[in-house]
């Protein structure tokens, strides 16, 4: 197996464990990542709140790019927010010829021409449809028997295009973490807002969807994401969110790859689990 | 100049201003086929604190209410979850029509939405210089626009626990090699015409 890898700018920063662990956790399974050259930002949440065509513009120079590159014409994004830029111009520029020539018009400036030929691929999909449940479970070493998990799968992987999953009461996570021994946290939060960007503008409000994130979640060991604002959102504010509250509300958060990896047998140090920002003494105990 | 008075915003009047009523027109397009059934509002996990829910924000914008629309922070508390327009039973672009009167108001410097518009406008700064975002270089762009150092005092302790895990580091707002210059220019130029 093969794919293009846009790894997006967090994935540099803020979620380099999410990095990390995706790289890790794909070359254990001997499936090869090709990271695009010079890749350049998709413009995120921000693009859109300014202007439409630049929302559009950015991911297309991206997949435009992804086009000359040799081998596959699959790309696999584990960011939610890069993934659903990036759909959005492979599913609106097959529809609407027009847009799409609005957009080469634009990639003229560098010299290049989107086909619409690359298919993109959220992390999860790629792991719940192309890796499967069987493969993971093949290569568990540390079955997680004592572990009961909710899957968080948030809002772009899910909506507008449901790709993979039910956009409504998603699934797919669930195989896959029963596949390592782990039980599912029954809750009905896996696909609620995290509140995205507004944790910085509008903080009264996302820390409201949060706290009710992790009161939904209690009972579980720690909740998995598939996306770095969402983990971002629900690991970084707990000590805040505990107080408010007056309620222990300290959960851990992990990325799916760091995870199954855990149960793959591959090292805290080569998942940086040093660099998650909640992982509680009561989880690691039961490691 | 300094980067901050680069990104700097001026403050227009709290009146809406010729423009919008032209772009108010493509928007009301986009819902006109509304039929006020709410499932938008029972769906939106932000309604809580909204002044207008979003079935009432669609009604004014059907009513051409400019006043009413860009005095309300609805749009602005859209996060984006797509929850809407997955649900409305007539199929509307719920989400890109929010995001369309966020477009607005950032074009317009909207003084109500400040903080998001600079937010949002420091962001694409940072990436218009170097291609990638700089989370560091973005952050600091932003409380600059704002001038309020309360602000950075609130975001310093995550932001020093970031940098102690050696994800994001102190950096001054820089020139960049302007790999996306060329792309932001003939955007801009296309939406002049
Ligand atoms: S769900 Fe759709 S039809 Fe119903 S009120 Fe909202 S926008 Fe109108
Ligand atoms: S997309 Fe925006 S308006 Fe629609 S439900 Fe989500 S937050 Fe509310």
């Amino acid at each position: 197996m093969k794919y293009l890898y846009y790894p997006g700018c967090s994935l540099e920063g803020t979620a380099l464990e999410y990095n990390a662990s995706t790289q890790t956790f794909m070359q254990e399974l001997e499936v090869d990542l090709l990271e695009l050259k010079d890749w350049t930002c998709c413009g995120a949440s921000a693009a859109e709140a300014t202007s439409y065509l630049l929302s559009l513009a950015l991911p297309a120079y991206i997949l435009a790019m992804a086009e000359e590159m040799d081998g596959t014409k699959e790309i696999l994004v584990p960011c939610s927010a890069c993934y659903l830029n990036l759909k959005k111009v492979e599913e609106k520029s097959r529809k609407d010829p027009e847009l799409l020539d609005k957009i080469n018009t634009i990639l003229k400036e560098k010299k290049l021409h989107f086909h619409g030929q690359v298919r993109v691929r959220h992390l999860l999909d790629v792991v719940a449809r192309d890796i499967g449940p069987a493969k993971i479970f093949s290569r568990v070493k540390n079955p997680f028997i004592d572990l009961k998990i909710a899957p968080y799968y948030g809002c772009q992987c899910l909506r507008p295009y449901s790709i993979f999953d039910d956009p409504e009461e998603p699934r797919s996570m669930e195989p896959l973490i029963e596949a390592v021994g782990a039980k599912i946290h029954p809750w009905n939060m896996g696909g609620r807002c995290c509140g995205a960007s507004h944790m910085t503008t509008k903080p009264e409000v996302a820390l409201e969807l949060v706290t009710a994130i992790l009161k939904a979640a209690r009972g579980a060991d720690a909740i998995v994401t598939v996306c770095p604002m969402c983990q971002m959102n629900l690991e970084a504010y707990q000590k805040k969110i505990c107080g408010k509250s007056k309620e222990d509300l300290r959960m851990t958060i992990l990325y799916l790859p760091q995870f199954l990896g855990l149960a793959m047998g591959l090292s805290e140090q080569d998942l940086r689990l040093d660099l998650n920002l909640s992982v509680t003494k009561e989880f690691r105990n039961k490691l | 100049m300094s980067p901050a008075e680069k990104i700097e915003i001026k403050q227009r009047s709290e009146t809406a201003p010729e423009p919008v009523i032209d772009s108010l027109a493509t928007i009301r397009d986009m819902v006109s086929a509304c039929i006020q059934c709410g499932t938008c509002t029972g769906s939106c996990p932000n309604a809580f604190a909204m002044d207008l829910t979003p079935r009432q924000l669609w009604y004014n914008v059907l009513m051409g209410e400019k006043e009413t629309i860009f005095h309300s922070k609805t749009f602005s508390l859209c996060s984006v979850c797509y929850c809407c327009t997955l649900r409305c039973p007539r199929g509307l672009p719920l989400t890109e029509t929010m995001s369309a009167l966020k477009q607005i108001a950032a074009k317009e410097n909207l003084a109500p939405y400040k903080k998001s518009i600079q937010f949002y406008k420091s962001f694409m700064e940072s990436v218009r210089r170097h291609g990638r975002v700089r989370e560091m270089e973005f952050m600091t762009l932003y409380f600059l626009s704002m001038k309020n150092p309360f602000m950075l005092l609130k975001f310093a302790p995550l932001g020093m626990k970031l940098m102690g895990k050696g994800k994001v580091s102190f950096e001054f707002p820089s020139k960049g090699n302007g790999a996306l210059e060329s792309i932001f220019r003939k955007v801009e130029e296309l939406e002049q015409r």
